[in-house]
């Protein structure tokens, strides 16, 4: 069909300059394959919650199937407004408030509201993979910043090296995907005074912020004295309720920028699903119990998975949140693609390269460890197989 | 301080306790890398729990349904009223009922009767038998009423039904 269509500009030379994501091939590889155990998944393994598919059973029931404001149900951002508090983060539910389609969607507007062509944003990685090809589409500079070196989180020293008069914004994820890594509070505070000397936005996603571990918590870039004009929180309910399909994300940010990211959203989206966005607020009101039972599963998982990576010799540091491991296969002197590939066609197992996520990723491969414990079991026995044919 | 410390082993012994609930056959050393104890903290909790008996033995949960297909049986819920006894109350009668081996549960409940019992036997008849025969002829049981169960759902927050919930793709960022 297309044969007729013989224009040469007929697709955005913009688009096709964006690399086809680098998880897609571990994707084909595996599809319809029931031999395979999988660490590659970035989705809790969980069921959302009972009481929250039940709300939007309800709410369907009662026919409430229409648009929602554009800035999403009232009462939903005024739940966020005060579960933010709780984080030291104080958003007015009236014009600092957005529900979007999940983070992906409040990451793209936000981002086009913010960018001009040449704007560098400096991007903290290994990252998750829609800040680079979403920040390019705006026409910005991307600034790869490899945390690699600091044990996967970035310091303020390194970042201050990297701004320039051009520096527009900085983009960070803590706890991260796919490092499972946090930035230390005191990071972020100098992270914090950095951003005002010179005048960047912070975006911070922090999607993963309930699924912290060893009794840790959440600190946010926002929450600091002065932050909030530089500071855009991404945050959302796929993750911390298991509810990747239900797509809410939300985005807080000053009026300013709120007006224009609004407009984009009212373009592009509309609204978010209305029974989603009921079920979101159903889990704001009664799911923490299970946010917490949930929690604690990934918790135990994560210390068998970290404990059988570090008896297999390789080096890893201890995630401190979210669901994924990234441990150091160097030693193998195989790199991060050749280590999945031949995982994948002589162990059965996927994982995913650590290439995938930019700068600092080659050597490393992403585990997640939401998945049940006996089949975390005999992955960690297959990988440990390869480490040490590959010694 | 020393409170702390107990509230910690109370915790440790909660989560141990729900680890083995889930799955009773998970080893001590797998344990002890989920919970990041050493493997002799956890047998000592183990066997506090077994000792205080919180833990009262380990027995695979059989899906009930699955079984009475196989070897034709059933199962009834009974509920019974009773006139309490002067010295025992309700503990005598108890007593006396749970001793049936055909009797799988007992309870003491509030409201409209007093003891419901799960029994389980080869046939209706044989079900319908025992009350009428071994039941309703107790001293102090004054009425008896028998539902015979017809599937079981959930169980003790076991589901008997196959509930497939994982629909994930392979491999997503």
């Amino acid at each position: 069909m297309n044969d007729a269509n013989k224009r040469a500009d007929r697709l955005s030379s913009l688009m096709q300059q964006i690399p086809p994501s680098g998880i897609r091939k571990f994707f084909d590889l595996i599809i319809g394959r029931d031999d395979i155990i999988s660490l590659g998944v970035g989705e809790p393994d969980f069921p959302t919650p009972w009481i929250i598919r039940e709300e939007a059973f309800y709410r369907l029931e009662k026919g409430q199937t229409s648009y929602t404001s554009n800035w999403g149900l009232k009462e939903l951002r005024e739940a966020i407004a005060v579960y933010l508090e709780k984080y030291d983060l104080h958003y007015s539910p009236l014009n600092e408030i957005l529900i979007t389609i999940g983070v992906s969607e409040a990451v793209d507007a936000v981002l086009r509201a913010m960018l001009n062509l040449g704007d560098e944003i400096i991007i903290c990685e290994p990252s998750y993979v829609s800040y680079q090809p979403l920040a390019a589409l705006c026409g910005a500079v991307l600034i790869h910043l490899d945390t690699g070196i600091n044990g996967f989180y970035p310091t303020a020293e390194q970042i201050e090296n990297a701004i320039s008069p051009k520096t527009k914004a900085l983009m960070i994820c803590s706890p991260s995907n796919p490092t499972g890594r946090m930035i230390p509070g005191e990071e972020l505070e100098k992270i914090a005074r950095l951003a005002q000397k010179h005048q960047i936005w912070v975006l911070s996603d922090e999607v993963y912020c309930e699924l912290i571990y060893d009794g840790k918590k959440h600190c946010s870039i926002g929450s600091f004295p002065g932050m909030k004009p530089y500071s855009v929180i991404l945050n959302g309910f796929s993750k911390s309720f298991a509810m990747t399909g239900w797509r809410i994300g939300f985005v807080c940010a000053p009026p300013d920028l709120m007006n224009q990211v609004h407009k984009l959203h009212q373009y592009s989206s509309i609204c978010a699903p209305i029974m989603s966005q009921y079920a979101a607020l159903e889990g704001l009101r009664s799911g923490f119990d299970e946010v917490e039972k949930m929690r604690l599963s990934y918790q135990q998982r994560r210390n068998l998975m970290y404990k059988a990576f570090a008896e297999m010799g390789l080096p890893v540091s201890e995630p401190e949140g979210a669901f994924y491991i990234f441990p150091d296969i160097r030693s193998t002197g195989l790199s991060s693609d050749e280590f999945a590939s031949e995982l994948i066609e002589k162990y059965q197992v996927a994982v995913v390269p650590g290439t995938v996520f930019g700068a600092g990723g080659e050597g490393f491969i992403r585990c997640c460890y939401a998945t049940d414990v006996g089949k975390i079991k005999e992955a960690v026995k297959r990988i440990g197989e390869m480490v040490k044919a590959h010694r | 301080m020393q409170k702390r410390i107990k509230k910690a082993i109370v915790f440790s012994m909660e989560e141990i306790l729900n680890l083995l609930k889930g799955d009773a056959r998970l080893s001590a050393e797998d344990i002890a890398a989920m919970t990041k104890k050493s493997v002799n903290e956890v047998r000592s909790l183990i066997k506090q729990l077994e000792d205080e008996g919180i833990i009262v033995k380990y027995a695979a949960i059989v899906n009930p349904d699955k079984v009475t297909e196989q070897r034709d049986s059933v199962r009834a819920e009974i509920e019974i009223q009773v006139a309490p006894e002067r010295e025992h109350g309700f503990d005598g009668i108890a007593e006396r009922i749970f001793r049936f081996p055909q009797v799988k549960s007992l309870y003491l409940m509030s409201g409209s009767y007093d003891l419901k019992v799960i029994i389980e036997g080869e046939s209706l008849q044989e079900v319908a038998f025992f009350v009428a025969r071994k039941l309703s002829t107790l001293n102090g049981v004054r009425s008896t009423k028998t539902h015979f169960i017809l599937k079981t759902y959930k169980e003790n927050d076991v589901l008997y039904v196959d509930e497939k919930t994982d629909r994930r793709e392979g491999v997503t960022a």
